[in-house]
């Protein structure tokens, strides 16, 4: 695999200690997408868009231009929302971009807006990311005064504010919809999809389409080269670049811009110039491929490319591009209890499968780590996986309004098929080791 | 406890300014609260409220969703410790396990000086730097048991200036300039975007 030739096109400023600054933007191109795309008709814009085949970097993978095209033709206003929402666990990549170079995703939504027609866009960023906000309010401020944002931008009849706003800890914002519920001042709960898809029915009940932020901030690249160039990278189904974290059990961990489809699980996790092999030279016993959402993956998929469709035929998604490395050394029981966990406490309580099903699948877990497992757990923790996705299959059916209690089945189903004797021995162990009446109370992983 | 201060009034009316319906300023306002006080006060809520133009229960309602609004005094720092996969491969529970003993508190409680409160929150998004915590939501990346220490002692001290008390996010507000604002789109508004319609008229 050849790395060298593939341009960086959306980390290229990394290196610069000053890329979150307007001069270094415009030093290294930065607005120059947006000059020419304001001397181009809005329609133009969006086909480069479409023809670069640019796949949404959120989460599930959907076309941009595809999704820019699904507002309904003549219903005014239209908004774009920006999720900078980033808490998939695994994932790290939007904080960078958004503390690296802020200036980049905000011509991104120029673009998008000038494209869709937004007069008025909201960048909503993860409430723990205070430097993320501080650099991208200190870069709105900036480009306001350069004439970038603003009424009549460069002079021309295009004319959008956008609007710095944040959150407060909760990862469903992540979805789109509770996105949109946040943004409206309300508990960030998931809106059921139909009838209530943004880009028909969303913000204020308008039209708005919700971008990623490494989505938006390939736009400026993409119109500068366009997308024929964009397009002639990566694989048929996975265009351009894409942003994987590589965190885990791996010898140099880091966030790595590859090209999408191309480059290998074996690659990043194993070729020096990216993770560089897995600590102390241990066997690899899984790895997650995109988030914790994901259904894991094992020494036998190593060789798949980071591509979309693979992926997802292979069972697993690419997600978030979110690559978690487990070790030999790993307790299957307590890995898939802490990505359990992580869904029981942010599900957020509207449906019942979900709210019922991950705080009971929590707790099954937790009792069997601490030594009070039952024969019949096992049983039980794929019935309430059921009941929240029927058939626990892939691509998972749901029973409920969002992903999120999915989500929670994917390490069960995983760990279970593969590490099956490993929760049974936990079980097994406790029945030897059991005393009628415990003498303190378990050890419990606490809760804040 | 306190209502927001007039300087602070003032820049929830321009907050609100910004957004088609006054109730989307209602997390940045509780945001501010927050960094006035150092956790959302009662009559804070009520006030926020008023300019709004809601109830103080749908204040209320809206807050308690979030984890990062308090509604009781906190810690001047608030400790994030993440236990979440990758931190938890990595060390973070034996982390957190060390900051109690260190602080002898447990996660959601503060210490008896008020300096410091711990928590054990998810995946913050450092994941490679794991494990990794917050202090105020500032980042700390691969931090080891002897480097916890001497942040405290740091923190404790004083010496850490570049951390602001909680309650405080960016340091840095976004502020339109009035010459340069496009103005807000209420949903109201139903005209045609001018740029739009101005490139069709060239294209018939």
């Amino acid at each position: 695999m050849s790395t060298t030739d593939v341009p960086r096109i959306i980390t290229s400023r990394f290196e610069f200690d000053d890329s979150h600054t307007l001069a270094r933007y415009e030093a290294t191109g930065g607005y120059e997408a947006l000059r020419k795309a304001i001397s181009m008709a809005p329609a133009a814009v969006a086909d480069e868009v479409k023809s670069a085949s640019l796949l949404g970097r959120g989460g599930a993978g959907f076309p941009a231009g595809v999704k820019w095209g699904l507002a309904p033709a003549e219903v005014w206003p239209r908004y774009l929302v920006v999720n900078g929402d980033e808490s998939e666990p695994g994932t790290y990549k939007d904080r960078l971009l958004m503390e690296r170079d802020p200036h980049q995703l905000i011509e991104g939504v120029l673009l998008a807006c000038y494209a869709i027609g937004c007069g008025q866009a909201f960048l909503y960023v993860r409430g723990e990311m205070a430097l993320a906000q501080e650099r991208i309010a200190a870069a709105l401020n900036d480009a306001y005064a350069a004439g970038y944002i603003g009424r009549n931008i460069l002079g021309s009849e295009f004319s959008v504010d956008i609007v710095l706003s944040w959150g407060a800890g909760a990862y469903i914002v992540g979805e789109e919809t509770a996105l949109i519920e946040s943004l409206e001042g309300n508990r960030g709960m998931p809106r059921l999809k139909p009838p209530f898809f943004p880009a028909a029915k969303g913000l204020y009940m308008q039209p708005t389409i919700v971008n990623n932020v490494e989505t938006l901030s390939n736009l400026p690249w993409i119109v500068r080269n366009g997308g024929e160039a964009f397009a002639a990278l990566g694989a048929e189904t996975s265009r351009g670049t894409r942003m994987f974290a590589v965190s885990g059990h791996v010898k140099n961990p880091g966030v790595f811009e590859v090209e999408y489809g191309v480059t290998t699980f074996r690659d990043l996790i194993f070729s020096p110039e990216y993770a560089g092999g897995i600590r102390d030279d241990n066997a690899i016993k899984a790895f997650i491929p995109g988030g914790a959402s994901a259904p894991w993956f094992f020494e036998e998929h190593l060789d798949l490319p980071l591509e979309k469709v693979t992926i997802d035929r292979a069972g697993s998604m690419l997600g978030s591009g979110a690559i978690v490395v487990m070790d030999e050394t790993t307790d299957a029981v307590k890995a898939c209890l802490r990505v359990v966990r992580f869904f029981a406490r942010e599900s957020c309580g509207k449906c019942t499968p979900c709210r019922e099903g991950t705080t009971w699948l929590e707790k099954i877990l937790q009792r069997i780590l601490d030594g009070y497992g039952r024969p019949s757990d096992l049983a039980l923790l794929l019935d309430v996986c059921d009941n929240i996705s029927p058939g626990i299959a892939w691509p998972p059916k749901q029973t409920t309004i969002c992903p999120l209690g999915p989500s929670a089945v994917s390490p069960i189903s995983s760990a279970l098929e593969r590490f099956r004797p490993e929760f049974e021995a936990r079980i097994t162990q406790a029945e030897q080791t059991r005393i009628s009446v415990p003498v303190a109370f378990p050890k419990a992983v606490t809760h804040a | 406890m306190s209502r927001l201060t007039a300087e602070n009034t003032e820049l929830a009316l321009e907050i609100i300014g910004r957004y088609p319906r006054p109730k989307s300023a209602l997390i940045p306002l509780l945001h501010l609260a927050q960094e006035q006080d150092g956790h959302v006060t009662d009559d804070a809520m009520s006030h926020i409220a008023e300019l709004i133009g809601v109830s103080a229960a749908e204040v209320l309602g809206t807050a308690s969703f979030y984890e990062m609004f308090k509604f009781e005094p906190v810690g001047r720092y608030m400790v994030n410790i993440c236990t979440n996969i990758s931190c938890q491969l990595m060390g973070g529970e034996e982390l957190l396990e060390h900051a109690e003993a260190t602080l002898g508190i447990r996660p959601g409680q503060t210490t008896a000086d008020g300096l410091f409160t711990i928590e054990d929150v998810e995946c913050i998004a450092a994941c490679t730097e794991a494990p990794c915590l917050q202090v105020n939501y500032r980042y700390f990346h691969r931090i080891t048991n002897a480097e916890f220490d001497q942040l405290v002692d740091e923190l404790r001290s004083g010496a850490r200036t570049d951390i602001p008390p909680h309650g405080t996010l960016a340091t840095v507000r976004q502020r339109i300039p009035a010459d340069r604002r496009a103005g807000v789109v209420t949903p109201e508004n139903t005209a045609h975007p001018v740029w739009l319609a101005s490139s069709q008229e060239a294209q018939s």
